[in-house]
C-alpha cells in the first residue's frame, strides 16, 4: 500500500470526450496514456513519477476494464525491457521511471530496444529530478537519447501540452519505429492544472491477443548482422521519418513576431520561466504574447535543421536557453549555423550559468543581460539601465543564523535505532569503513549519526564495499542496503557478489516492509496482502538461498541493545564470508497512516486500547542532549525551563511522539540517563484494569502522603 | 491613475498582468501540501485561475520544503504561470515555522516593496540545534528583526499552539492567518467553505482557522511581541513578568516573593529562619539565593540549606556592590547545582512524588477515565552501586577491580521499572528514602570534595582577579549528565580549569575562561575545547 492513496483521483481517469480534467500533471499523463489506447504500462517508482506508479496501482480496475496490463517492474531495466512487447506487435506500451538514476539502470535495455526498433509506439516517461530538492546527481537524460538514438520530448510545462506530447510521442514512435522518451521536470509532474479530456481507448491489440498469436522477425533481434543493419536504418530511415513527423505536426512552436534582430530558443520545459523573465523585462504579457521571437523545442532530440535556420534568418544573435550541462543543443545549433555559413551569432552559456537549475532569478538576470547587450532598443529606459535601489535599509544576512534543515528520519522511524546502535558499536570498537546505499537509510550520513562514506547506487551498498576484503585487516567494512535496493538488484550485485568473492564484511539489510523513500510502494518482502501482487517473500530466505552462512534476523529494530550486540558479533566473529543482518520493522510513516485511524476508531468504539508515548522528566534531565546525538527524532527536541538556576535547555518530547521506544532503548543501551519514561495510556480500561489501578493508587498514594507529610513541599516543585 | 489603467485595458499590458504569487515554506510533515491545495481551492471558488507546484519526494521527510502558487482572475484565457518562485517577486510568503521565514528572507523571497510575510513564530529545532551539549538554538530575535525590515507586512504569532489547542495541524491556523490578513481578495466564508469541502477533521480545522484568522487581525493573541520559547536571546525576555505569562510549554512563572511552602510546623519555622538570612543579603543576590535554597532544601534537608547559606556567605564577604554582586549571584546559582548532584536517590525521589504523577498525566494528556502506566528506564552500573554505599564500603569495592567487575556483571543491565505498580514504585520509594543517609555515602563524599576544591579555588582567586573568580564559578555549568556523559562533563570541567596556570596574571583571563567554557559546550567530546586550549597555550609566546 502506497503512502498516498489516489483512490479518489483515479475516478478522473474515467472522464470522457469534452469533459474538463483538473489535477496534477502526473495524473494527466496517466489519463493521456489511456486516451492513446496504451496496451501495457510499467515502471519503477521514484520522485517525481512515484505518483504515476501509485495512480496506476490504484487504477487497476479501470485498466482492467480497458484490457491494459500494469506491471510494477522490479527495476527500471525491467521496465524498459518490458517495452520489448512493442518490438514485433503493434501494441502501444509505456514505461516510467526517475531520471537520470533510472535511465542509467535502464541503459542496457534501452540500447537493445532502440537497436531493433519498435512496431507499436513505445513511450518512456522520465521524471526529471533536477535542481532544488533533488536527491540525485545532476546528469542529463538528453545524453541517453543521443547515445541510444531515441527521440526526446520536453513539452511546455502545462497540462494540455504534456497531454499532447503523450499523443505525439506514440505516433512519432510508430512512424519512426523508435522508442520515444518524454521528459517531465519535477515541478511539472506536481503542477495542478486543467485540460479537456477525450474518451479512453481500448488498445487495438492487447497483450493477450499477442500471446495467442506470437510473431518473430530475426531482423529485429540485436545480433549481427541484423544489428549492423539497425545502425544504418537508424540514420537512413528512422531519423528522417522522425524529423519529418516533428516538422509536419508542428511539435516545436514559434511565438512572438516573425522578424526581429534577436531571438530565443529554449527547451519546452523552460518556456514558463522564460516568459516570466520577459514579463518582468516588459517584453511579454500575462498570456505569453511577446515582443521577442521565440522558438520552443518541445522535441529536443532530434533537432530540425531547417526550422532552426529559418528562425535565425535576419537575426543578429540568438540565445539558447538550455538547462543542464554539457550544452548539447547549443553545440548542435552552432554546428548547423557554421555549416550553413550563416552569420547569426549563437550565444547560450555565455549569459546563462553553465550548470545548475535555471530559476526565476537566473532567467531574469541572464535574459536581461542578453537583451541589454544584444537588443537594448527593445527595453525600456529603466530596465536598460536600472538605477540601483538606494536609501533602503540593508537587510541583515541570516545565513549564519538560520540552521540548515536537510531531510532526515521521520518521527518513530525504525531505521533510527539501527544507526544509533551502529554509532554505539563504533564508540566501542572504533570507526569503520561504512558504505551506504540509496533510500531513507542514507539519511544516516547526516547529523546526528554521520555514518557512511559513499553511495554508489541503488542496491549497490555492499557492492561498493567489495574491494575492502582484506584478511590481514583487523577491521571489517560495514555496508547498508535497504529492502528496496535489495530487490532492485542488491540480491545479486551485492549479496551474491559478496558470497562468491568470500567477502568478509558486514552487510545490514534495512527492511522496512516497503520501498519507503519513494512513497511506500509494496515490494516482494512487504508484509501486507496485495490484491494484485505477490508479497510476503522473506528477505532472509533469499539471502540463505544465495549461500550466506552467517545470517541474523532482528525483527524489532527498536531493540537497540540487541541490534548493538548483533552488530558487534558480526564485526568480531571468527566466521568467514559475509555476515548479513536483516533488521526489520515497519516504516513508521506507513504504519501510522494505516493504524492511526483504526486505533482512533477503536477508542471511539469503546475498545480497550493501550497507546504509548514517551516523556522526559525535566527535573531529572540535565540538558546535555546526549540522547539527541543518538536520535535526531523530530519529536524529541529542546525546551527552555523558566528557571534561572538552569542554563541549558532540557530535552522534551512533543505530542507527535508515536511511542516507538527508541528514546528509552537508547538511554538504556548507551547508559545515558534515567529521565525518559514511557507512558502507556489505557483507553477504555477493563474492570480489572480499574480495580488494579485503584489498589495501586491507594498504596502509592499512602506512601507518597507519608513522605510528603514529613518534608517541606514547595509549590510546583 | 485610474484613468491610465482603464485606458490601457484594451492593449494587453506587458508584465504578468497582476498574477498573485504565494510561496509556502514548511518543514516536511506540517501539512504544506494540504495548505497549498486549500489555497488553490479558495482561489477557484472566487473565480480565479490558480496553479500550484511543489517538490515532493525525500525532501518531505522532515526537511525544508517549498510550495508555490500563482493565481489571477479567470478571463477565459490561460495565462502563463511560473513553476517556481523568483527572488523579489513573491506577494505572500507563508512560513510554517520561524526559521523557515528566515530561510525565505535569505533566499530573497521576501522583499519590502511587495511581500506580506505570514509566519508561525514557533520553533522546530533543527538537528544541528539540538545536538550541541550547550544551547545551540538559533536566535529567533534576529530573524524577527530582519523579518520586520525585509517584509512589507509581517504577521507572526504562534499558530502551532493555536492548531494544537484545537486538535488540528498548523496548516489550518496558517490558512486562517492568510484569510485574516486580507491580502487575498477573498471573503472569509469562501475559505471556510474550502475547509468544509475537504471533508477530514473539518471541525478542528475550522476552529484552528478561526484562531489564525483572529490572530492575524490582532485579536486573541499578542501580535506585537509574541514570545517564542527559543534561543538564548529569548531567555531574558522569558523572565520578564509580561512574557512569562504567555510563554509556551506550560512553564509556570516563579513568584519572586518566595515560594509557597507546606509542611510540619517545625520545618516551616526552620525554613523561615533560613529565608530570614536571605532577607539580610544584598537585594541583587536574594532571588538567586532563594531559588538555590529551595532547591537544596528540597533535595536534602534543612541542614543542607544551612550549609548552602554558610558557603554562600563566604562569597558575600568577599563581594562588593560596585561589582554588582556577580560573584555571589554566580555562587548562589552554581553552589545549589553542585550540592544537588544527580544521584540515584535524587532520581528515585523525584520519580515517586505525587506532583510528578500529576505532571505526567498532564503532559501525556490522560483523560479522566483512562489509566496511565509509567515505565522508567534505568541502567545502573557498579559506579552507581558504589556511590550509593557507605563511603568505606564503596571505596573498598572501587579499589578492587576484580570485585568491581564481578559486581558490575551482576547489576550492569537495563532495568525497566513500572512506577505505577506496587513493587516498582516501592523499590524507587525506598531508594528515595535513602536520602537521610546520603551524607554518609561514597558519592556524597566525592561530590563534596570536588565542590570544595572548586569553590575554594574560586574564592581564593577573588582578591587577584574578581572576574576570573566569577568565571571559575560559571565553569560549573559544564557538569551535567549521568554515567559516561557525566564522566565526559567532569573531564571538560577539568580541562577548562587546567588553563588557569596559563592564564595567570593576564588581564583577559576571565574572558578566556568564558571562551573555553563556551567551546566545551559546542561538541560532545570537547574537540572545540581542545582547539581553544591549544590557542590558550600559545598566548604566552
Amino acid at each position: 500500500m502506497a503512502e498516498r492513496s489516489f483512490a479518489k483521483e483515479v475516478e478522473k481517469l474515467r472522464l470522457g470526450e469534452g469533459e474538463e480534467f483538473a489535477g496534477e500533471g502526473i495524473l494527466a499523463i496517466t489519463k493521456a496514456l489511456l486516451q492513446c489506447g496504451v496496451g501495457y504500462v510499467g515502471g519503477y517508482q521514484g520522485a517525481p513519477i512515484s505518483h504515476l506508479m501509485d495512480v496506476l496501482a490504484d487504477a487497476q480496475d479501470i485498466l482492467g476494464e480497458l484490457g491494459v496490463h500494469f506491471e510494477a517492474s522490479a527495476s527500471e531495466a525491467t521496465a524498459t525491457a518490458m517495452l520489448a512487447a512493442s518490438v514485433h506487435y503493434p501494441i502501444r506500451g509505456a514505461a516510467t521511471f526517475k531520471s537520470t538514476v533510472g535511465t542509467n539502470v535502464a541503459s542496457d535495455a534501452l540500447a537493445n530496444l532502440a537497436s531493433g526498433g519498435v512496431t507499436g509506439g513505445a513511450l518512456i516517461i522520465v521524471g526529471e529530478d533536477y535542481g532544488e530538492g533533488s536527491s540525485i546527481m545532476q546528469e542529463r537524460s538528453h545524453a541517453f537519447a543521443m547515445k541510444s538514438q531515441v527521440w526526446l520530448l520536453d513539452p511546455r510545462p502545462n497540462l494540455p501540452s504534456i497531454v499532447q506530447a503523450v499523443e505525439h510521442g506514440f505516433e512519432l514512435s510508430e512512424v519512426s519505429n523508435t522508442p520515444v522518451m518524454l521528459q517531465v521536470r519535477i515541478r511539472c509532474c506536481h503542477v495542478h492544472g486543467k485540460f479537456i479530456a477525450k474518451n479512453n481507448k481500448r488498445p487495438a491489440m492487447t497483450v493477450a491477443d499477442a500471446l495467442e498469436n506470437p510473431r518473430r522477425d530475426t531482423g529485429r533481434i540485436v545480433l549481427p548482422p541484423a544489428s549492423f543493419l539497425h545502425e544504418k536504418e537508424k540514420v537512413a530511415k528512422r531519423w528522417p521519418a522522425a524529423v519529418d513527423y516533428i516538422r509536419k505536426n508542428g511539435i516545436n512552436e514559434f511565438f512572438g513576431p516573425d522578424a526581429g534582430s534577436v531571438g530565443i530558443v529554449m527547451q519546452g520545459g523552460m518556456y514558463n520561466a522564460v516568459i516570466r523573465a520577459l514579463q518582468r523585462l516588459g517584453l511579454a504579457d500575462a498570456y505569453g504574447e511577446t515582443d521577442v521571437p521565440l522558438y520552443v523545442l518541445n522535441a529536443v532530440y532530434p533537432l530540425i535543421d531547417d526550422e532552426f535556420l529559418t528562425f535565425c534568418e535576419g537575426k543578429d544573435s540568438v540565445l539558447v536557453v538550455e538547462e543542464g550541462q554539457p550544452n548539447y543543443i547549443e553545440q548542435a545549433f552552432a554546428a548547423m549555423l557554421h555549416k550553413a555559413g550563416r552569420g547569426t551569432r549563437l550565444v547560450g552559456k555565455e549569459y546563462l550559468p553553465v550548470a545548475g537549475e535555471y530559476t526565476g532569478q537566473v532567467m531574469l538576470d541572464s535574459l536581461g543581460a542578453f537583451l541589454r547587450a544584444e537588443a537594448p532598443q527593445l527595453l525600456s529606459a529603466e530596465i536598460r539601465a536600472p538605477n540601483k535601489m538606494g536609501g533602503g535599509e540593508e537587510i541583515p544576512d541570516l545565513s549564519k543564523v538560520v540552521p540548515g534543515r536537510p531531510p532526515g528520519f521521520c518521527v518513530g522511524c525504525p531505521e533510527r535505532p539501527i544507526f544509533a546502535a551502529t554509532k554505539l558499536v563504533e564508540q566501542e570498537l572504533g570507526k569503520h569503513h561504512i558504505a551506504s546505499d540509496i533510500g531513507c537509510h542514507l539519511f544516516s550520513i547526516m547529523p546526528p549519526f554521520e555514518l557512511g562514506a559513499t553511495t554508489m547506487g541503488y542496491g549497490l551498498g555492499p557492492a561498493s564495499a567489495s574491494a575492502f576484503n582484506a584478511p590481514e585487516a583487523k577491521r571489517r567494512s560495514i555496508s547498508f542496503v535497504g529492502d528496496g535496493g535489495f530487490w532492485h538488484n542488491g540480491l545479486t550485485s551485492s549479496i551474491g557478489n559478496a558470497v562468491f568473492n568470500k567477502n568478509d564484511g558486514v552487510i545490514v539489510v534495512v527492511d522496512n516492509f516497503y520501498s519507503a523513500a519513494t512513497g511506500g510502494q509494496d515490494i516482494l518482502s512487504s508484509r501486507a496482502n496485495n490484491r494484485t501482487k505477490s508479497t510476503q517473500h522473506p528477505i532472509t530466505k533469499a539471502i540463505e538461498g544465495m549461500g550466506v552462512k552467517w545470517l541474523r534476523h532482528i525483527d524489532r529494530t527498536y531493540d537497540v541493545g540487541k541490534m548493538q550486540a548483533t552488530l558487534k558479533e558480526a564485526l568480531t566473529t571468527e566466521e568467514k564470508g559475509p555476515k548479513v543482518i536483516v533488521a526489520s520493522s515497519e516504516c513508521m510513516l506507513n504504519k501510522q497512516r494505516r493504524e492511526k485511524p483504526l486505533v482512533n476508531q477503536a477508542i471511539k468504539d469503546g475498545a480497550r486500547v493501550v497507546k504509548p508515548k514517551f516523556g522526559v522528566d525535566e527535573d531529572i534531565c540535565t540538558g546535555d542532549h546526549a540522547c539527541m546525538r543518538l536520535s535526531g527524532c523530530p519529536s524529541l527536541s529542546v525546551k527552555s525551563l523558566d528557571d534561572p538556576l538552569r542554563d541549558d535547555p532540557v530535552a522534551s518530547i512533543d505530542q507527535n511522539c508515536v511511542g516507538c521506544g527508541n528514546c528509552g532503548e537508547v538511554a538504556d543501551a548507551a547508559v545515558l540517563c534515567p529521565s525518559f519514561y514511557r507512558a502507556d495510556v489505557v483507553h477504555n480500561p477493563s474492570g480489572w484494569d480499574r480495580f488494579l489501578d485503584r489498589m495501586r493508587g491507594a498504596v502509592i498514594g499512602f506512601l507518597q502522603r507519608r513522605r510528603e507529610r514529613r518534608r517541606l513541599v514547595f509549590a510546583d516543585a | 491613475m485610474l484613468d491610465i489603467v482603464s485606458s490601457m485595458r484594451d492593449v494587453p499590458a506587458r508584465g504578468d498582468g497582476g498574477v498573485i504569487k504565494i510561496a509556502i515554506l514548511a518543514v516536511g510533515g506540517q501539512g504544506g501540501g494540504v495548505l497549498s491545495d486549500w489555497i488553490v481551492d479558495v482561489a477557484e471558488r472566487n473565480g480565479y485561475l490558480a496553479q500550484s507546484t511543489s517538490v515532493a519526494g525525500v525532501a518531505q521527510r522532515t526537511g525544508a520544503t517549498i510550495y508555490y502558487i500563482e493565481m489571477c482572475p479567470d478571463k477565459g484565457r490561460l495565462p502563463v504561470f511560473a513553476l517556481s518562485p523568483s527572488q523579489g517577486d513573491v506577494d505572500v510568503l507563508v512560513a510554517a515555522e520561524l526559521m523557515e521565514a528566515g530561510r525565505a528572507i535569505m533566499r530573497g523571497f521576501v522583499t519590502p516593496d511587495k511581500t506580506t510575510l505570514i509566519a508561525s513564530s514557533h520553533r522546530i529545532a533543527a538537528v544541528s540545534e539540538k545536538i550541541e551539549p550547550g544551547d545551540g538554538r538559533a536566535s529567533s530575535a534576529k530573524v524577527r528583526e530582519t523579518a520586520e525590515l525585509a517584509s512589507k507586512r509581517f504577521i507572526a504569532f504562534d499558530m502551532e499552539k493555536i492548531a494544537v489547542q484545537n486538535g488540528s495541524v498548523v496548516s489550518s491556523s496558517l490558512f486562517g492567518a492568510l484569510a485574516g490578513s486580507s491580502v487575498l481578495p477573498f471573503p472569509r466564508e469562501t475559505y471556510e467553505a474550502t475547509i468544509s469541502a475537504s471533508g477530514r477533521g473539518v471541525k478542528a480545522s475550522l476552529a484552528a482557522f478561526g484562531g489564525g484568522y483572529n490572530g492575524a487581525r490582532g485579536r486573541g493573541v499578542e501580535i506585537t511581541h509574541p514570545v517564542v520559547p527559543g534561543g538564548p536571546d529569548d531567555q531574558a525576555a522569558a523572565h520578564s513578568p509580561v512574557s512569562s505569562a504567555t510563554a509556551a510549554d506550560g512553564a509556570e512563572p516563579v513568584e519572586n516573593n518566595g515560594p509557597d511552602v507546606e509542611g510540619p510546623r517545625r520545618l516551616v519555622a526552620g525554613w523561615q529562619e533560613l529565608t530570614a538570612r536571605i532577607e539580610e543579603m544584598p537585594v541583587p543576590v536574594r532571588d538567586m539565593a532563594l531559588r538555590g535554597l529551595r532547591k537544596v532544601v528540597d533535595y536534602q534537608d534543612m541542614r543542607y540549606g544551612e550549609e548552602y547559606l554558610d558557603r554562600l556567605d563566604r562569597a558575600l564577604m568577599l563581594d562588593a556592590e560596585e561589582q554588582g554582586y556577580a560573584l555571589s549571584i554566580a555562587a548562589a546559582k552554581h553552589l545549589a547545582n553542585a550540592l544537588c548532584y544527580d544521584d540515584m536517590i535524587r532520581v528515585a525521589d523525584l520519580k515517586t512524588r505525587s506532583t510528578r504523577g500529576a505532571r505526567v498525566r498532564r503532559e501525556v494528556g490522560v483523560k479522566d477515565d483512562a489509566i496511565l502506566q509509567t515505565t522508567e528506564y534505568f541502567h545502573p552500573r557498579v559506579e552507581e552501586f558504589c556511590g550509593a554505599m557507605p563511603a568505606t564500603i564503596g571505596s573498598y569495592i572501587e579499589n578492587r577491580p576484580k570485585l568491581s567487575a564481578f559486581i558490575d556483571r551482576r547489576i550492569n543491565k537495563g532495568r525497566r521499572i513500572r512506577t505505577d505498580s506496587f513493587t516498582g514504585f516501592a523499590m524507587l520509594w525506598m531508594i528515595g528514602g535513602m536520602r537521610r543517609w546520603r551524607r554518609g555515602l561514597l558519592r556524597h563524599r566525592v561530590e563534596q570534595a570536588h565542590l570544595d576544591r572548586w569553590y575554594d579555588l574560586a574564592l581564593a582567586t577573588v582578591p587577584k582577579d574578581y572576574a576570573l573568580a566569577v568565571e571559575i564559578l560559571n565553569t560549573r555549568r559544564l557538569i551535567k549528565g549521568y554515567s559516561d556523559t557525566h564522566v565526559r562533563a567532569r573531564s571538560k570541567f577539568d580541562r577548562v580549569l587546567s588553563a588557569l596556570p596559563m592564564l595567570k596574571g593576564r588581564p583577559d583571563a576571565a574572558d578566556w575562561l568564558r571562551r573555553l567554557r563556551e567551546a566545551a559546550l559546542k561538541d560532545e567530546k570537547g574537540d572545540m575545547l581542545d582547539g581553544a586550549l591549544k590557542t590558550v597555550a600559545t598566548l604566552g609566546d
